[in-house]
Order: structure tokens, then sequence, then C-alpha cells
């Protein structure tokens, strides 16, 4: 059962820099009016600062009268919401079916190879993170990967590959 | 104004042409245009569904709508040399839209405009037959428009392919002051991307189907689920949904009708599990997106415990059309139980992927040779996917299966979404097989156990078979949790993962063996 926690105005979220805490509040205070509001929350926090931060839950729990249990419950079931910072760039590579038709299963061994990291891992330079995907609504013209928030890229070669984050590497 | 019309050309902004480079070949035509001194129109339009095409480049000419494709950046310069604004020669000239035969053969009803219209343009939407089908519909009743659903045979094109018009009647008959309407757009299949296509080329088509499906049931508050990894639809359904309330279209007074209907897109966040209906609601409620158990049904108990229509997008996008023509017309088309049309996906190893909408009734064997061209490799084409990451592997002997959901059940397959993956003869089932069960064990949501235990099991066993070990008992092993989560799961993730794992087995059981020799016989 839940019980009305009273409301303090700072809540001890202990080690969440305050430019971090007033992101978190920005976002809660957009979308707190909203039904099933969680999500909305979570989203425009990761948007705001490349992930949600384990010290935003409590403050997040708070404000939308629910345990931090259930908070961490939501962001850890979803892939998409991230518990750590990311690296400039993160790469996203399709590792579903119509792209193991037309040699996905190659990239990946290629990206992880050249990349020197696995899956959710991130360059030593800090460049580039790598997460798979299930997916990317491309299945006519794969292998395919997303760069950032929407970078889609089609036939993606392992030639491709290396130009793509040489690129992305350039950008800083 | 100019003295002379401008030209009108058109290059999609849908996300498989900006992946093939579509933006750039946009902007450096809007470049070379202002460079000569020549006004253009530059629309954004939808794809029209040929990738191996695309970027596809279409000029408004007197004598029609020509294309050129596939275009390059390099290419604008040349093209501009060639006259292609009056449509002149060129070597990447294919000619008028209409007239290619991978177009001209289809049933486009549901696509009708896509890839025809500014996606975003509520004056192009209407000019080409939009917005008839919901003003027909406030002219009935709610049990009218229901009927209306019910006759055409429209079944849910999710993939469960339950009949539409009996949940809205459900719906319809339940006495809540508040209802809602769902779209399920969290296309999270492989090979699937009509969805998007759709949301990207002619939202306002969703927007309109939604807004009928309120009217029909008294629904005024509609939600669109749409998975995280569809930025572009992202953009095009909150652009369409602003410009359908400046035009009048939602809101609280839709055209003077006095009905009422709002709607918001929600974004996923990448869990394949929310496609399955009852995991979106508890999504869309800011929850952890875990399977519910049925009963009560959403159309009873559904969206924060409240009478819910929750469709397809390909689904409720189908209810523009019927509204509009009525329920016969869109009825005619099609086979037994399977009526009108289903936007089939081409996708996986073959020359000419993309979308080919077509009455139901067309065989896989004509999707993938008369339409698909065959393999891309130029290898034999040895096994198909239809349904996404659920749905069978199916062998050279079933390409005669017609398109019909109780056809595809016959042969121990399911129609799904229509996603049709192909691949060539360089494949390995064994590692598809053991894909499906990673696929499951990586998207479970945990609720079950023949689930959430059950694919890691198989994953396990696979690669003992993989690896030569005790194959023949390793088989019956994986063959019982197939069983298990068969009848154990509470969902279709757990309930259907066995379809591609026991449709290899089954069809390609060469493949499962001691791994050094199969590579061998792979290359």
């Amino acid at each position: 059962m839940k019980h009305a926690q009273p409301r303090i105005a700072s809540i001890q979220s202990a080690d969440l820099p305050e430019s971090q805490r007033a992101a978190v509040l920005r976002a809660i205070e957009a979308h707190r009016e909203r039904p099933g509001a969680l999500l909305p929350i979570l989203h425009a926090v990761q948007d705001a600062l490349g992930y949600v931060p384990q010290e935003s839950l409590s403050l997040i729990a708070h404000e939308l009268n629910l345990t931090r249990a259930e908070v961490h419950g939501v962001v850890s079931f979803y892939h998409h919401f991230r518990s750590s910072p990311p690296g400039r760039h993160i790469v996203r590579l399709c590792r579903a079916e119509a792209c193991q038709a037309l040699g996905a299963r190659a990239l990946e061994a290629h990206a992880k190879k050249t990349l020197g990291i696995d899956f959710h891992e991130t360059t030593g330079d800090g460049a580039i993170t790598l997460e798979p995907v299930y997916c990317l609504g491309n299945c006519g013209c794969g292998p395919s990967l997303l760069i950032d928030s929407d970078k889609l890229h089609a036939r993606v070669t392992p030639q491709v590959f290396d130009a793509l984050v040489q690129q992305a590497r350039a950008e800083s | 104004m100019s003295a002379v019309q401008c030209v009108k050309v058109y290059v999609p902004r849908d996300a498989a042409a900006l992946a093939l480079g579509a933006e750039s070949v946009a902007t450096a035509i809007a470049a070379e245009a202002r460079k000569r001194g020549i006004e253009i129109e530059l629309v954004r339009n939808g794809s029209r569904g040929m990738f191996w095409l695309e970027p596809l480049v279409e000029v408004a000419t007197r004598g029609g709508r020509i294309a050129y494709a596939p275009v390059k950046t390099a290419d604008v310069t040349g093209l501009f040399d060639a006259k292609f604004l009056d449509g002149g020669a060129h070597a990447l000239r294919v000619g008028a839209v209409a007239e290619i035969a991978y177009l001209k053969q289809q049933d486009r009803l549901t696509f009708a405009r896509v890839g025809v219209i500014d996606p975003l343009s509520v004056e192009d939407y209407i000019a080409h037959g939009g917005y008839r089908g919901l003003t027909r519909a406030l002219a009935m009743a709610p049990g009218e428009i229901v009927q209306q659903v019910t006759d055409s045979g429209l079944r849910g094109r999710g993939g469960a392919a339950f009949p539409a018009g009996i949940k809205w009647k459900t719906v319809l008959d339940t006495t809540s002051t508040q209802k809602y309407i769902v779209c399920n757009a969290d296309e999270g299949d492989s090979g699937t991307f009509s969805d998007r296509m759709l949301m990207e080329g002619d939202p306002l088509c969703l927007i309109e189907g939604m807004t009928i499906a309120g009217a029909a049931v008294d629904a005024t508050q509609g939600y669109i689920y749409l998975r995280s990894e569809y930025p572009h639809a992202y953009r095009a359904l909150n652009a369409a949904i602003a410009n359908a309330y400046t035009a009048g279209w939602l809101g609280t007074d839709i055209r003077g009708s006095g009905k009422r209907f709002d709607l918001e897109v929600r974004l996923g966040a990448g869990a394949y599990i929310c496609g399955e209906e009852t995991s979106l609601l508890d999504s869309l409620e800011g929850k952890r997106g875990q399977v519910r158990f049925k009963p009560p049904l959403p159309a009873i108990k559904g969206l924060f415990g409240q009478p819910t229509v929750i469709n397809n997008v390909i689904t409720l996008a189908s209810v523009p059309i019927i509204l509009y023509r009525a329920a016969e017309y869109y009825r005619d088309y099609g086979v037994g139980r399977s009526r009108g049309t289903l936007p089939i996906q081409l996708a996986g190893n073959l020359k000419h992927t993309g979308l080919v909408e077509k009455a139901f009734g067309v065989t896989l064997r004509e999707l993938l040779y008369d339409y698909g061209g065959g393999s891309w490799s130029g290898r034999p084409i040895r096994a198909v996917q239809v349904g996404g990451p659920l749905g069978a592997y199916m062998p050279e002997a079933q390409f005669d299966t017609m398109l019909d959901y109780e056809a595809f059940a016959a042969v121990g397959a399911m129609l799904g979404h229509g996603g049709i993956v192909a691949f060539d003869d360089s494949v390995d089932m064994a590692e598809q097989a053991r894909y499906a069960m990673e696929f499951c064990a990586v998207e479970s949501c945990g609720k079950c156990t023949p689930c959430r235990i059950g694919s890691t099991r198989g994953v396990e066993t696979i690669d003992k078979i993989r690896r030569g070990e005790r194959v023949t008992e390793n088989i019956a092993v994986v063959e019982d949790l197939c069983n298990t989560m068969k009848f154990g799961s509470l969902c279709a993730l757990g309930g259907f993962t066995p379809y591609p794992v026991m449709s290899a087995l089954k069809h390609f059981k060469e493949d499962f063996g001691p791994l050094p020799t199969h590579l061998e016989a792979a290359e």
C-alpha cells in the first residue's frame, strides 16, 4: 500500500549534481500532469542528460508518489533507458532476422572487433557506445544501423561501418 | 507568385529513403535549382515502397509524375542538364511512376496516398480522398459505424487477425463514461515496416481511422503508442496531429459535429513485448510492460481500467476507406475469411524489397519471385520467415501457400503482420533457431516461467546440438521445451517462439548437427 509522503521541498537525492537535478525537475514539471507520466518523464530526463542517473530515481519517485523500487523497476525494464552515461555517439546495430539475411552477423563481429568492445560498452576514447537493436524498420535494405537519435543508415558493409565510425569520431 | 507555375519535385522523407541518402539529394536539388534561378516546389513525400529505387525522385509533368531513380547527389547536376524538370531523357529515368509494374499490379487501398501526397498537408490529404470516411461516419450512429467495420470483414492486422468489428462492438456496448482508442504502433517484428511507412507517408490516414473509431464507440481520447526506434515517424505523427487540430479535424468539436476526439503520441522504450496489447497498456500507464492475464479483455477493462479499443496501425488506417467506399467495397477483395488487402513487406535477401499491398490470395511464390525478383545475392532462396521473429520458417515446398490467415495456419505457419524475410542458401537454420530462442530470452517480460526460463534453456540446448553433443537426445529436449513454451506461456512471445524453432527443425533438420561439418557445407 502506498501512503502519502510528506512533501518536503528538497528530497535528499544524494550526489545528484545541481544541474542534473534542475533538468530532472524540469522533466517532471513538463509531464507530471499527464496520465501515465513516468515514461514521458524518463524520456525527457534521458533526452536532457543522455541517461537516467541512479541518483535521480528517489526524486522522481517522490514527485510522482511512487516508491524508488517502482521507478527502478521501470527504468531497468526498458532497453532504451540507460543508467550510465553513453559515449559521445551511440551506434545501434540491428541484430534482427531481415538484417541477418543480408550479413548483419558478419557486420556485428566486425563492429565488435574494430571497436574493441562488446554490446553495451563504450570505446576507450569515449567516442562510441555500441548497442544492439532489434529492428529499425529498415528491413528492405539491411544491414541497418542508427547513429544517435535519428541518423539511419542502410546496406551497411564493414567498409561503410568504418567510414561512419570515423566520421562520428571526427564530429567529436 | 511567379508567372509560370513552379514545378513540383518529390523527394521522399521516408526513413528508408533517408537511410539511402534522400536528404542530401533533396538538399542538392534545392541548391541546384537556386543556382540556376529555377523555382521549384520541393515536396517531401512518403516512399512508394520500392527500395531498390530509393531515393526515387519524381517530377510532376504535364504527362503525369515521372520518376528518376535511384538518384545520388552526384547525379543532380546531370539531371538538371537533361531537363528532368520537363521529364527529359536521362539514364536514371524510370518513366511514369504509375506505370511501374511493381506498383501497377498492386491493390493499394490503405496505401493509396503513401508516396503520393505531402504527408503533413491536410489540404493535400483531402484532395486525395482523405476525411471522406470520417465525414460519412460523423453522420452515422455509432452502431452503424461499427456495423460497417464488421461487414467489411476487417481483421486485426497486427498479427492476431481478430475481427475488428467485434472488438469495437464490445467497447460500444460498455457504459463507461471514459473510453479510449489506442493504436499499437510498436511495430517490433523484424521484416515489417508497413506501419512505419504509413505513419511517415500518410499519418493523417491513421489519425482519421482513430477518430472514426472514437466516434464509433464514444471514446474521446486516443493514444498512439509508438516504438522509440521510429524517430522519423514520431516527428511526422506529431506534425500531422498539430495540423489536424489547426484544421478542426481533432479537438472539442470536430468540424461542427459536436464530437470530441483528442490524440497524442506516446513513445515506447525499446521493449518488444510492448507490442503485445496488454503489455502495451501497462507501458502506457507508466509501468513495466508486463503481460496481463485475460480476461478481463482490454475492450472491457483496458487502459486505466477503462474500455479500450486497441488496434494495430494498419487496422485503423484501413477504416477510412471502408467508411468512405462502404464495407462491401473492401470486403470484395480477398479470399475466404481473409477479406480486403494486406500491405505485405518484402524484406531480407530479395532483389526488389518493398511494400506490396495486395488482396489476400496472392501466393508466397508470386511475392518472392514476381515482385521480389528472387534473391538479392543471386543464390537460391532456401527459407522464408513470414510473420516476424515468432513466425515459422517456410521451405521452398511451401512457397505455393497463398496469403490467407487460414491457409497459413493449415501449414503450421502464420501470416502475422505480413512481413516476409527471405534467406538464401547460405543460411544456417540451427543458428536461426538459436536466435529465435535468444531473442525470446532478451525480450521476455519475465512474468511466466516457460518463456523466461525456457528460452534460455533453449539457447543452451541448441548450442549443445551445434557442438555435436548427444544430438538426438538434445533435439528431443528442444522439442519438449517448445511444447512447454507453446502451451504454458501467457502470451504470444513465449507461445510462438516455438514456431521458428520447430519449423527450422522440421524442414531443415540437416542443419542440426555438429557445427564444423555444417560450416563447410555452407561455404
